[in-house]
């Protein structure tokens, strides 16, 4: 039977996703722009008998995924900018054990505390690897509640697949706002193939013993560790980087930005138009791996490119790493909560190529 | 024939990288001779902490979860939250336990999650070489108290008596002291050990052993004197027995409680 349509806010799409993709655990700790997210993990995941903790903090949140992941279940946290500034030691704790689980990071704006209103400056700590040590993990960016439930079935899938963290990059914007979502059917959580690395059930088969950890003390081991997760950091490059092109053939100029950005810039797209300007839109949909293949071949086509950002400039470092210098790059951004009009963009658009 | 006393089948039969008169090898065997017992080996998992006891997972010989350090609590709680029918140990010393993750150990105590906490309590950082723990006494030297700890002047605070903080909490069911200095306390701490990881699994909730035990590396003593300087030194201040036990089917309340022959 096909699911029916639903309004809904982008975190309430998020958590029921999150439960449809067979979520068993859910560990959060409230905070703005993201507390719809933590109760409706608390009503419906109660309903349904799995476990549901309000954690002491951020810091313990992020922990207790750790021992669920590492007990083979799918899990999940949520948060925003400044919480998942704590989370970030955990982070580098499961990717270092290589922990599947996902993380939502429904970003505001900083730093410290700043403002409740959306943000997109937690790109680096996002895309670099935001804790200590060498290691990378798959980051999703929506641009729709439609979507954000989509990338959150997607993000379960990741995790498990290449046995890493996933974190949905989401904005108080997309978290906020309402839209309709056809959900995609739940799987239940007891039909999941076990793991055969994680803890727990040994009685069943007897198996080896297992042991979750990230401590190499001999630097040759640890080395060989990290260089065999770079390895893998390559097969992802190579399979699962995703963008969105909107009129990038006809385009004078082409708009690179994500998430809310990427709305404001098909909103200025059409303005140009009206205008006689093409200009297109290249949206990554994975902030890392970034699609730097296909705006590198973009970019030896001769376009040029302004990448539209809620932050100060800091997706423009992969868009002029992805072009390698054989484009122009220009940026337009807000910050601070501020949100890019389509004017303001459209008036960049025209500055740039003298129209 | 019966076999009256071998190497326990849950610990392997190797040596540890434990100092000569460490209390964490007497530990584990206890912990190990436990689960020989109960004949759940095959459903135990240990989270190991960041402390010297890292190394425990190449002497358990059962499945192992190692987190950052002081998460161990919450780490457990994710485990044990999926795991129900398996027995959580989360390995913990004083520097993890009682100052970095105070609030992990505190809010899981607190909410009863049903694992069961071991507390090495040597009143001292080992792994990292010596400094100052929660739990050193008053006077006793550290490399980042080499004058003694000194609550005054120096405010150092306090040393922590981690079972009577926890045993205001609604969710403690069991919390005891035990020491490895000598046979008679090892036994009665193998004891409560018992009795804690049998409630775990009757899933009466938050449960916890804590054991005094030697460093005799960092507290610059050789083994005999290190156990004598506990026996001494921390007994006196760190009172053993069940400092609180309300577990079903017992008598008990919180020791202080009983003594005074109080409310339940
Ligand atoms: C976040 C973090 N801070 C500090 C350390 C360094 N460190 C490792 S073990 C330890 C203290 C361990 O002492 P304790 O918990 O008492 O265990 P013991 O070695 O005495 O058994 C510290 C501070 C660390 N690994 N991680
Ligand atoms: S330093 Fe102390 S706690 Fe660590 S192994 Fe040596 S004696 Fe044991
Ligand atoms: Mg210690």
């Amino acid at each position: 039977m096909a699911e029916e349509k639903r309004l809904m806010k982008g975190n309430e799409a998020i958590a029921e996703a999150a439960i449809r993709a067979g979520c068993s655990a859910y560990f959060g700790y409230p905070i703005t722009p993201q507390n719809e997210l933590t109760a409706y993990m608390a009503k419906h995941m109660l309903d349904k008998k799995r476990v549901f903790i309000q954690a002491e903090s951020e810091v313990s949140a992020i922990n207790m995924v750790y021992g669920a992941a590492a007990a083979g279940a799918r899990t999940m946290t949520s948060s925003s900018s400044p919480g998942i500034s704590l989370k970030q030691e955990g982070i580098s704790y499961a990717c270092g054990a290589d922990l599947p689980c996902v993380v939502v990071n429904v970003a505001r704006s900083g730093p410290g505390l700043g403002g409740i209103s959306p943000g997109q400056a937690d790109y680096f700590q996002s895309t670099r690897g935001g804790g200590h040590g060498d290691y990378f993990h798959i980051v999703l960016a929506p641009k729709s509640v439609q979507e954000a439930a989509d990338l959150t079935y997607k993000a379960f899938e990741l995790a498990d697949q290449w046995r890493m963290p996933v974190m949905i990059l989401a904005d108080g914007l997309i978290g906020q706002m309402m839209e309709g979502v056809i959900f995609q059917p739940a799987i239940d959580p007891a039909s999941l193939p076990r793991k055969p690395w994680a803890t727990g059930h040994q009685a069943d088969t007897h198996r080896e013993i297992n042991h979750i950890s990230s401590i190499h003390l001999v630097p040759a081991e640890l080395e060989a560790s990290v260089r065999a997760r770079f390895k893998r950091y390559d097969q992802i490059k190579a399979v699962e980087s995703r963008y969105e092109e909107v009129n990038v053939d006809k385009a004078e100029l082409i708009m690179v930005g994500y998430g809310t950005s990427a709305r404001v810039a098909l909103g200025a797209m059409e303005l140009a138009r009206k205008q006689g300007i093409e200009v297109g839109l290249f949206r990554p949909i994975t902030l890392w791996p970034f699609p730097d293949k296909r705006l590198g071949e973009l970019a030896a086509k001769g376009k040029r490119f302004l990448s539209v950002e809620m932050s100060m400039g800091q997706m423009i470092e992969d868009v002029k790493l992805a072009v390698n210098g054989k484009a122009e790059v220009s940026f337009y951004g807000r910050c601070g909560g501020m949100i890019p009009t389509e004017e303001e963009v459209l008036a960049e658009i025209r500055r740039i190529l003298k129209k | 024939m019966e076999l009256i006393y071998g190497h326990p089948k849950s610990l392997k039969p190797i040596q540890t990288k434990y100092c000569p008169g460490c209390g964490h090898g007497v530990i584990h065997r206890i912990i190990a001779e436990v689960i020989d017992e109960m004949g759940v080996q095959e459903r135990s998992i240990i989270t190991n902490p960041v402390g010297c006891s890292i190394w425990s997972d190449l002497y358990f010989d059962f499945d192992s979860v190692q987190p950052a350090h002081g998460r161990t609590p919450a780490a457990s709680t994710g485990i044990k939250r999926m795991l129900p029918d398996h027995l959580v140990i989360c390995y913990q010393g004083d520097g993890d336990l009682a100052a970095i993750g105070t609030a992990e150990i505190i809010h899981a105590a607190n909410r009863g999650e049903k694992f069961t906490t071991i507390f090495v309590n040597n009143a001292i950082y080992g792994m990292t070489g010596g400094q100052m723990a929660p739990t050193t006494l008053i006077g006793q030297k550290a490399t980042t108290a080499p004058y003694g700890r000194d609550p005054g002047e120096a405010g150092m605070g306090y040393p922590i008596q981690v079972c009577e903080l926890l045993a205001t909490l609604g969710g403690t069911k069991y919390l005891a002291r035990g020491s490895v200095n000598n046979a008679a306390n090892i036994r009665k701490t193998k004891q409560y050990i018992k009795k804690a990881f049998e409630a775990q699994l009757r899933g009466e909730g938050f449960t916890m052993v804590e054991v005094l035990s030697a460093c005799p590396t960092n507290w610059g003593m050789q083994p005999v004197q290190a156990e004598e300087w506990l026996e001494g030194n921390m007994i006196p201040f760190y009172k053993l027995g069940e400092i609180k036990n309300t577990l079903a089917g017992s008598e008990g309340g919180t020791a202080s409680s009983s003594t005074n022959g109080g409310a339940k």
